[in-house]
C-alpha cells in the first residue's frame, strides 16, 4: 500500500442528486475515477478543486486542510491542475499567453520540471503563437494540460480531457498522458467512464456509482474482484505491468518480461525496456496439467493455484500464481473438477489474447485480439 | 478637447455642441465606473433584489423624459432632499447647473450603460472564471484578466450607447436644467430655441450635425460587432 497523501470525505446535496463519497488519494500515480456518466465523478474533482461551495464535509491533502467543516481555501489557493473536459482556454490569449497565467499566479520551485520540459512533453511548442480557436480539439486539450501542470501543482485533476475527442484525437492524446504518467511527481486524479484509458493510465481506481463509492484500491486488485459488476461486465481481468524484451521482425511479436517470466504479443511496442501495461481477461486463460506440446497458443507458462472461488453461471475463478505474479483463470465447474483444482497444485496456464494498454500500436493488437478471440 | 474648445469659443454656435460633448463624456465615464461593478453583481447574483433593481434600472427607456425630468427638479430644488443638502455644502443650487445635468443624464442614460455591461458579462462563460480560479486568481485578478477582456465588446456598446443617449437627451434637460448659455444650454435645446425664433438655418446645421454623429455612432456599434462576430 502506497503511502497516502490525501483523504477527501465530502457530501454534496443538489435537488436531483446526492454525492456521498470518502476517498484516499495516494501519494504517487495516477488514481482513476472510474463510472457510468452523471455518477459524480465531475462533482467530486470539482469539490477537491474547492468549484463547489455547497460541499459539506474535509478536504485535506499533504497535510493541509483545504476543506473542513466552516474551514474553506478558496480554489485559487489551492495547488491544483485543473484540466477540464471542454479545454477552457481563454479565447482571447495566445498559447502562450494561456500557458503563462497559471505559471505566473504560482510559487515555481527551481528543482520541478521546466516550462520548456513540459512543452516538449506534450509537442506544443509550435502552437505558442495561436489563438485557441486556431487549435484543433486534442491540440487544445494538449495545451490545457500543459497549462495545468505550468502551476507547478501539488495535485493534477483531470476530468475526462479525452470525453470531447473522436477516436482519431484520443489516441493523438494518449501517448502524451503516458508520458505524462510515466514522469509526473505529483499525483494525479482521473476522471473517465472509459475503462480502457483507465487500464492504460491508473495504478489505482476509484469505482463510483449513483454518486457512492463502490471499491477503491489498487487497480491490479481492483481488477481482479468479482464483486464490481460495473467494471467489464463483472467478468474478472488480470493487469500485468512488463517491459519490452526484443522484437522479432520476422513473425512480428515483442517479447515481453514480467514479474513471472516472459510473455509474447504481437505486434512492435516501443524499444527496449519500454514499460507497458498488459490486461488479460479470466476467460481468456485455460488450464492444462501437462504442457501442451503443439498448440497454437504461444504463451503457455508453469503456474501453481492459489485458490478457486465458485462463480455463478458453472464457472470457477482460479487464481494462479505466475512467478510473483497472480493471474485469474476462469474455467467451467466441469473442467474445474475434470483437473482436480487443489490450492498448491501446479498446472500450466495458457493465455489466449492479451491486450497491450499502453502503446501507439495499442488498437490495431486490440483489433487483432478481438478477431482472435471471436 | 481643448482644442474643440477652443474652436466653439471662436464659433459661437458651436457652444451647444461642445457642451453636449463634455456632457456625454463625463456621463458616460461616471457611468462606466460605478455601472460596470452593478453590472456585474446583476450577472451573477443570485439574490432576489436582482429583479427589482433590473426593474429600477430599465425604468428610464420607458419612463417620459418630462416625469424623470419633474421629479429631479423635485429632488435636486434648493428645498429638495439632495438640492438642499447640496447647497448647504457648496452654496450652488444643482438645479440650472451643469452639475444637476450631469446627475439627471446619469440616471436617464442609466438602462443604456448597464444592462449591454450586464449582457456581457452574462455571456462570459462561468467555465472561463472557473479556469482561472483554479490556476490561482483571485476574483478581482479574474475579473480583470478574464472578464472584462472577453466582455470588451459590452463595455464599447455601453460607451457609444451612453454617449448616444446623453447627447440626444431633451425633456430632461429642458425640466432640470432650463436653457443657460454655457451651462445647460446643450445641442438639442438650441435647436428648439432655433426652431422657436424661426432660424431655421442654424438650427439645420446643428440639427444635420446631430443626425450624422447618430448615424456615425450606430454604423460604428454594428460594424464593429460584425467583425467581432466574425473573429470569434
Amino acid at each position: 500500500m502506497s503511502i497516502e497523501a490525501g483523504h477527501v470525505a465530502v457530501s454534496l446535496s443538489r435537488p436531483d442528486f446526492t454525492l456521498n463519497v470518502d476517498i484516499r488519494v495516494p501519494s504517487h500515480g495516477v488514481t482513476g475515477i472510474f463510472g457510468a456518466s452523471g455518477c459524480g465523478k465531475t462533482t467530486l474533482l470539482r469539490c477537491i478543486a474547492g468549484l463547489e461551495q455547497g460541499a459539506r464535509g474535509s478536504v485535506g491533502f499533504n497535510g493541509d486542510l483545504w476543506q473542513d467543516g466552516d474551514h474553506f481555501v478558496p480554489p485559487w489557493r489551492r495547488p491544483v491542475g485543473y484540466v477540464f473536459q471542454d479545454a477552457r482556454l481563454f479565447p482571447h490569449m495566445s498559447v502562450a499567453r494561456n500557458l503563462e497565467y497559471g505559471r505566473r499566479r504560482s510559487r515555481v520551485t527551481p528543482e520541478l520540471t521546466s516550462p520548456e520540459e513540459i512543452i516538449a512533453m506534450l509537442g506544443i511548442g509550435h502552437l505558442l503563437d495561436r489563438r485557441p480557436a486556431q487549435l484543433s480539439g486534442g491540440e487544445r486539450q494538449r495545451v490545457s494540460i500543459a497549462r495545468a501542470l505550468l502551476r507547478y501543482p501539488s495535485l493534477v485533476l483531470m476530468d475526462e480531457p479525452l470525453a470531447n475527442l473522436d477516436a482519431a484525437r484520443k489516441h493523438e492524446i494518449m501517448p502524451f498522458l503516458d508520458r505524462l504518467h510515466a514522469s509526473l511527481k505529483v499525483p494525479m486524479l482521473y476522471v473517465s467512464h472509459s475503462l480502457d484509458e483507465m487500464t492504460r493510465l491508473c495504478d489505482h481506481l476509484v469505482v463510483m456509482q449513483s454518486g457512492k463509492v463502490l471499491g477503491q484500491g489498487r487497480l491490479h486488485d481492483m481488477l481482479m474482484r468479482t464483486d464490481l459488476p460495473i467494471l467489464g461486465g463483472g467478468e474478472a481481468s488480470t493487469v500485468l505491468d512488463v517491459r519490452v524484451l526484443d522484437y522479432d521482425a520476422q513473425y512480428q511479436l515483442s517479447r515481453l518480461q514480467f514479474a513471472g517470466g516472459e510473455i509474447v504479443v504481437p505486434g512492435r511496442h516501443g524499444d527496449r525496456d519500454c514499460p507497458l501495461r498488459l490486461r488479460i481477461m479470466a476467460s481468456d486463460v485455460s488450464l492444462c496439467r501437462e504442457r501442451p506440446q503443439s498448440s497454437s497458443i504461444l504463451n503457455i507458462m508453469p503456474a501453481a493455484v492459489e485458490s478457486r472461488q465458485a462463480e455463478t453461471g458453472g464457472h470457477v475463478l482460479v487464481q494462479l500464481r505466475v512467478g510473483e505474479v497472480q493471474i485469474l483463470a476462469r474455467v467451467t465447474m466441469k473442467s474445474a473438477e475434470a483437473l482436480e483444482l487443489v490450492p498448491g497444485q501446479s498446472l500450466f496456464a495458457q493465455i489466449k489474447s492479451v491486450a497491450v494498454k499502453n502503446s501507439a500500436e495499442q488498437v490495431a493488437v486490440d483489433e487483432a485480439n478481438n478477431r482472435e478471440t471471436i | 478637447m481643448e482644442i474643440l474648445h477652443s474652436w466653439s469659443e471662436n464659433m459661437p454656435g458651436l457652444g451647444p455642441l461642445w457642451l453636449s460633448v463634455k456632457l456625454g463624456l463625463v456621463t458616460t465615464g461616471i457611468l462606466i465606473l460605478f455601472g460596470t461593478p452593478l453590472a456585474f453583481w446583476l450577472s451573477r447574483t443570485r439574490s432576489h433584489a436582482k429583479t427589482i433593481i433590473e426593474a429600477m434600472v430599465a425604468l428610464p427607456i420607458v419612463l417620459p423624459p418630462t416625469v424623470l425630468g419633474f421629479y429631479l427638479l423635485i429632488l435636486l430644488g434648493p428645498n429638495g432632499a439632495i438640492g438642499s443638502y447640496w447647497l448647504k455644502l457648496t452654496g450652488e443650487t444643482l438645479t440650472f447647473s451643469f452639475g444637476g445635468l450631469i446627475l439627471a443624464s446619469i440616471l436617464y442614460s442609466m438602462p443604456f450603460v448597464i444592462q449591454p455591461l450586464q449582457n456581457a458579462f452574462e455571456s462570459v462563460s462561468r467555465g472561463f472564471v472557473e479556469a482561472a480560479a483554479t490556476l490561482g486568481a483571485r476574483p478581482l485578478d479574474v475579473f480583470f484578466t478574464v472578464v472584462v477582456p472577453l466582455g470588451a465588446r459590452g463595455f464599447l456598446t455601453a460607451a457609444i450607447m451612453g454617449f448616444a443617449h446623453t447627447l440626444g437627451e431633451f425633456g430632461v434637460v429642458l425640466m432640470v436644467g432650463g436653457n443657460i448659455p454655457g451651462q445647460t444650454r446643450v445641442i438639442s435645446i438650441a435647436i428648439y430655441d432655433h426652431v422657436e425664433a424661426m432660424e431655421y438655418g442654424q438650427a439645420h446645421a446643428l440639427a444635420a450635425m446631430l443626425l450624422m454623429f447618430s448615424f456615425v455612432c450606430m454604423f460604428a456599434l454594428y460594424f464593429i460587432n460584425r467583425r467581432w462576430r466574425h473573429e470569434h
